[in-house]
């Protein structure tokens, strides 16, 4: 028995041996230990990505010899912390996670990234192994500057999609829908007052509820923003048609409150049971499949984004993570920044649910296709999805005071005014801010 | 007599030739962590100064633009509907407390400290408590409602009723306070008035409005006073539970200078924001102070 197990490991090792030796060549060509005892600082935005960064430090560690020193702050803190360290000249950190859709044109500006793309070229400091063209076209596009520099290398790719009860739509005797106007008309059918079961919830907390708004709009095949980034197309009647949409979701068919529900508030309401259909980020998954703390584990569908009227898409966010100029290590940062987007470090993200990889290599990988965690429905969902992602924000430097302008105009529409209006008066507000932010 | 005051003088002169160097640390510390950040704020004000951009000096363009925001103006009127109802609200119910806590009962140093309790918390992990417990379905707050048969609130999550809730989470929090100083008050006040007042048949009102009343009204004021600047400069509390949401309802002048300057980073007009706001907790403070005085002289 022992002398059977031992041939079988034998001529395992030795099937596998090419791939090894190739894999231990390539390993022995670049030099991980480069840098060997040096520290580094890394600040990361508290999420299921910086999550999956800490969990895998160790061996980053163990690779390099270098040490790392990170922490995950919440999002809310560590924007601003990283736009005022970064403009003091002296941030405290070697390494920072941001992302892409709010943060990318202000660090551009400034020009307080290091630009990758020497980095990228210079086979001392990149392994053969990283294969920067495994990238997706969407990551690429979203992490280069309008000038051309590469200041960050994308991270994760959080594509959004409809997560459903299943329980819920089978007491309705409904199917998913396929289009916005379905989606509106099952959440419509699915809401009950009375037994406090409500059919669709997105966020309604001003700022972050910009996004739900947008996703809908990319179904009219609009942005918000020409793709210049100089002119606003928010009061056009396809941006009309989408608040009128987003107005009668939350106001009809959300549970009350809803208008100061962001993402986690949704979350809980969707695990409890007490709602239909979430519109949201792919990362979310994990929670809803835990049985510790969600009600409807068993009964979680995914679904991608309905179509809307003119076009099928679903919003995108890119992550990433880059280098500040100031920093005095930036070697070893970048061996740090090279190991986090690596091939393997986006198979584990996508493996714990923590989102969408933005490398294409990912998603060919067979142990992936056949023992992913969370089912062939989500991957299935996922995949889709990154088919038809485009933006969900626009990139331009007041990205904040955008959402916060037009957040505050899809707040008052759930309270019930008018759509056209407040998109109107919102954009005669924002205007006057991108010109100025255009001068810069 | 001229002569001696000629001594006083200069033995004055002599002290403060001689010890003058004593205060100098304490005037550059007061320098660079007040007057220096303050000059720099109003030195902001004036400028357009972005983070991410340049600057240019721009005169009074800030303040004047402030005057014309409809979104300042009311973050201005919010404050003010906030502190006025933060401040009434711990004072009345504090000075009630301190008044009944002044009497002796059975448990009262029991009584006492679980009274004080919520001021003792911490302001972050609290608002984070009360968060969960104002969501409209799945809050312990609602739950007690429709148990009692009262209808469900929106508590935060509504703009009628955001500021009337963030009022109560303050009030439970701060009242304690208020009615530690009152307390302190109380207890030092003399016996005789009253044991006067009670040969004279005058009832428990009459004594508690033209004897205590009177007697701890310094206290009172100053109760007031600190009452007034924490509520006009809370933002722990607000920022956790509603972000200055829904929508603005919530957008006190704290609010929006902090989102104006780390969200938007536009520094030079919450530089101007800030001097504003300094102005206004300035003006309030010296009318107060200034009653006070004038009741001191009299």
């Amino acid at each position: 028995m022992i002398r059977r197990r031992s041939l079988l490991a034998a001529s395992t090792v030795l099937l596998a041996a090419p791939a090894i030796v190739r894999r231990a060549g390539a390993q022995a060509a670049f030099n991980w230990q480069q840098f060997k005892g040096q520290t580094i600082t890394v600040s990361l935005t508290k999420s299921p990505r910086a999550d999956n960064l800490q969990a895998h430090e160790k061996e980053f560690e163990a690779l390099t010899g270098i040490n790392v020193l990170s922490e995950q702050m919440p999002e809310q803190q560590q924007r601003p912390k990283m736009v005022m360290e970064l403009a003091s000249g002296r941030p405290s950190f070697d390494v920072t996670h941001f992302s892409l859709h709010v943060s990318k044109r202000v660090v551009g500006v400034g020009h307080w990234l290091e630009d990758m793309r020497p980095y990228l070229a210079d086979p001392k400091l990149t392994s053969p192994e990283y294969d920067w063209a495994d990238m997706s076209a969407g990551a690429l596009r979203a992490a280069t500057q309008p000038d051309g520099r590469i200041d960050s290398l994308p991270v994760e790719s959080d594509v959004w999609l409809v997560y459903y009860n299943k329980q819920i739509f089978a007491d309705g005797g409904v199917s998913f829908p396929k289009t916005f106007d379905e989606m509106l008309a099952t959440a419509r059918k699915l809401t009950d007052p009375a037994k406090g079961v409500y059919g669709f919830v997105a966020r309604g907390v001003k700022n972050a509820n910009v996004p739900v708004w947008t996703s809908l709009l990319l179904g009219q095949d609009q942005e918000t923003v020409t793709p210049d980034g100089k002119t606003l197309l928010t009061d056009t009647p396809a941006a009309i048609w989408a608040g009128e949409m987003y107005k009668s979701l939350l106001r009809e068919t959300a549970p009350p409150g809803v208008v100061g529900f962001n993402w986690n508030e949704c979350q809980t309401s969707f695990m409890q049971g007490k709602v239909g259909m979430w519109l949201d980020g792919v990362g979310f998954a994990p929670p809803l499949l835990d049985p510790k703390v969600s009600k409807i584990a068993d009964h979680v569908g995914f679904g991608v984004m309905p179509a809307g009227p003119r076009a099928h898409n679903c919003p995108v966010f890119t992550d990433a993570i880059g280098i500040p100029a100031r920093s005095k290590v930036k070697g070893p940062a970048y061996l740090y920044c090279q190991w986090a987007t690596s091939k393997q470090m986006a198979l584990n993200l996508v493996n714990m649910g923590g989102g969408a990889s933005p490398r294409q290599s990912t998603y060919k990988d067979p142990t992936l296709m056949k023992n992913n965690p969370f089912g062939q429905e989500w991957l299935a969902t996922l995949l889709t999805s990154l088919t038809i992602a485009r933006a969900g924000l626009p990139e331009i430097v007041p990205v904040t005071e955008f959402r916060d302008v037009f957040g505050i105009a899809l707040t008052n529409m759930i309270g019930g005014a008018d759509p056209a209006t407040e998109l109107r008066k919102a954009t005669a507000t924002f205007r006057p801010v991108l010109e100025s932010s255009l001068k810069t | 007599m001229a002569g001696g005051l000629l001594a006083l003088r200069r033995r004055k002169h002599t002290y403060v030739r001689r010890y003058w160097m004593f205060a100098v640390p304490a005037a550059l510390l007061v320098a660079a962590v007040i007057v220096f950040p303050w000059l720099f704020t109003l030195f902001m004000s004036v400028h357009d100064w972005k983070v991410s951009g340049n600057t240019y000096y721009v005169g009074l363009t800030n303040y004047v633009h402030l005057m014309h925001d409809d979104r300042f103006l009311w973050a201005v009127v919010r404050t003010l509907y906030f502190t006025t109802a933060a401040v009434v609200l711990p004072v009345g119910i504090g000075l009630w407390a301190a008044v009944c806590f002044a009497r002796r009962f059975p448990l009262r140093g029991a009584a006492r400290t679980v009274f004080i309790l919520p001021m003792m918390a911490t302001p972050v992990a609290i608002a984070l408590v009360w968060t969960m417990m104002f969501h409209p379905q799945l809050g312990v707050l609602n739950y007690i409602l429709t148990s009692v048969g009262l209808p469900p609130s929106s508590w935060v999550y509504s703009s009628d009723t955001v500021i009337p809730t963030l009022v109560m989470v303050e009030t439970w929090q701060w009242t304690p306070l208020v009615m530690l100083i009152v307390l302190g008050g109380i207890s030092s006040l003399p016996v005789d008035p009253y044991e006067a007042a009670e040969i004279d048949g005058a009832s428990g009102w009459q004594m508690f409005r033209f004897i205590t009343v009177p007697l701890i009204w310094p206290f009172i004021v100053v109760a007031a006073v600190m009452r007034i600047i924490d509520a006009l400069k809370a933002f722990d509390t607000i920022f956790v539970i509603t972000n200055g949401g829904p929508g603005t309802s919530s957008e006190t002048i704290n609010m929006l200078l902090y989102q104006t300057a780390f969200g938007y980073y536009d520094l030079g007009y919450a530089s101007a924001m800030v001097v504003v706001f300094f102005v206004l907790i300035m003006v309030l403070s010296l009318v107060l102070l200034g009653t006070r005085q004038q009741e001191l002289t009299l």
